[in-house]
């Protein structure tokens, strides 16, 4: 059965998305990617520290493995975040961009008028972006319309690991999609990428949860395990859920011999 | 702020300039690996294919920059 993840011109088997942030030790993150059957993670651009120099991510992330989807963290507005796109290229990392601007470090809620002026330039210098955006089915559609190859919305504020907060806003994204929906931020567990999966969402991106877990890799697998559970679930097609005032539904059937007359 | 003759500003700090040097005889003397180096000079990126004949002019901006771990 090949069910592929398709983004722009590329496609994919797993549908997890990893964050490399917050490991304990990189690694513990590379052996976390592996568990997790990723084939996309993020990476983000950094000024060298010239007195201590840390090392280097890259030597642990295997490029003919995985696709590197820089992100533009730390952009403040659409400006700082087309400079640090046309940087990641530049440098050979990539042409795909997860475009975030959040310009707020309290709540790091993506600012949706400078994401749109960033994502219709990115567009135009021919990236592959793919924008992070709070559950605004309105801004997904206008992102979607732009060109933008997938869009991101938040299940909670991230890094909080609330699980799908928006769920009813995820749902009009889905329901008016045509390029694949990533649920980006907030998924805590297993079990919120598993629901996100069984709406329909295409893929997660999960950073957090799995990174600061106390066993980051055997966390990594549980991801992949939510991931392919609610995905199946999805394609196969939930049974339908009964108000309250309808009644049970018995599983097996309770006509039968014990009291019968006949 | 008067430019002093013969500095970059390299990350954000001025540095002393040898004559001539070229990007990536910089890096060899800043002991960076050039494969995971991301450089933006005067604003614009550079590619790595360029970082042995771009030779830097006094006043020049140099960022140095590296791919690290993030969400």
């Amino acid at each position: 059965m090949t069910d592929l993840l398709r983004i722009a011109d590329r496609e994919f088997r797993s549908r997890l998305l990893l964050g490399t942030g917050k490991f304990p030790s990189l690694p513990v993150m590379r052996d976390a990617l592996d568990a997790s059957g990723t084939e996309i993670v993020t990476v983000t651009l950094r000024r060298i520290d010239l007195d201590s120099p840390e090392p280097n991510l890259l030597e642990f992330v295997d490029r003919d493995r995985y696709l590197l989807l820089p992100n533009t963290s730390g952009a403040e507005d659409a400006d700082d975040a087309v400079r640090l796109a046309r940087l990641a290229r530049a440098a050979g990392l990539s042409d795909w961009v997860k475009l975030e601007v959040t310009p707020d470090p309290r709540w790091l809620l993506p600012d949706p008028v400078e994401t749109l002026a960033a994502a219709e330039r990115l567009v135009k210098e021919g990236f592959t972006v793919l924008p992070y955006i709070g559950a605004d089915p309105v801004l997904a559609k206008r992102l979607q319309e732009v060109g933008c190859a997938t869009v991101m919305p938040l299940g909670a504020p991230i890094g909080s690991n609330r699980g799908l907060k928006t769920r009813d806003s995820i749902a009009i994204i889905l329901e008016q999609a045509e390029v694949p929906v990533v649920v980006d931020a907030g998924l805590g567990a297993p079990s919120h990428a598993a629901e996100a999966m069984e709406m329909g969402a295409d893929c997660v991106l999960v950073n957090t949860a799995i990174s600061v877990a106390r066993d980051p890799v055997e966390m990594a697998r549980a991801f992949r395990l939510g991931v392919e559970a609610g995905r199946a679930a999805w394609r196969a097609g939930r049974a339908p859920e009964r108000a309250v005032g309808e009644g049970a539904e018995a599983s097996s059937p309770l006509t039968g011999f014990l009291r019968g007359t006949a | 702020m008067a430019e002093r003759s013969g500095e970059i500003l390299l990350n954000g700090r001025p540095r002393i300039l040898t004559p001539g040097q070229s990007l990536a005889q910089l890096l060899v003397e800043l002991e960076l690996d050039p494969r995971w180096v991301v450089a933006e000079l005067n604003g614009e990126p550079l590619g790595r294919d360029r970082f042995g004949s771009v030779t830097l002019q006094p006043g020049d901006r140099l960022e140095l920059v590296r791919p690290v771990a993030g969400g």
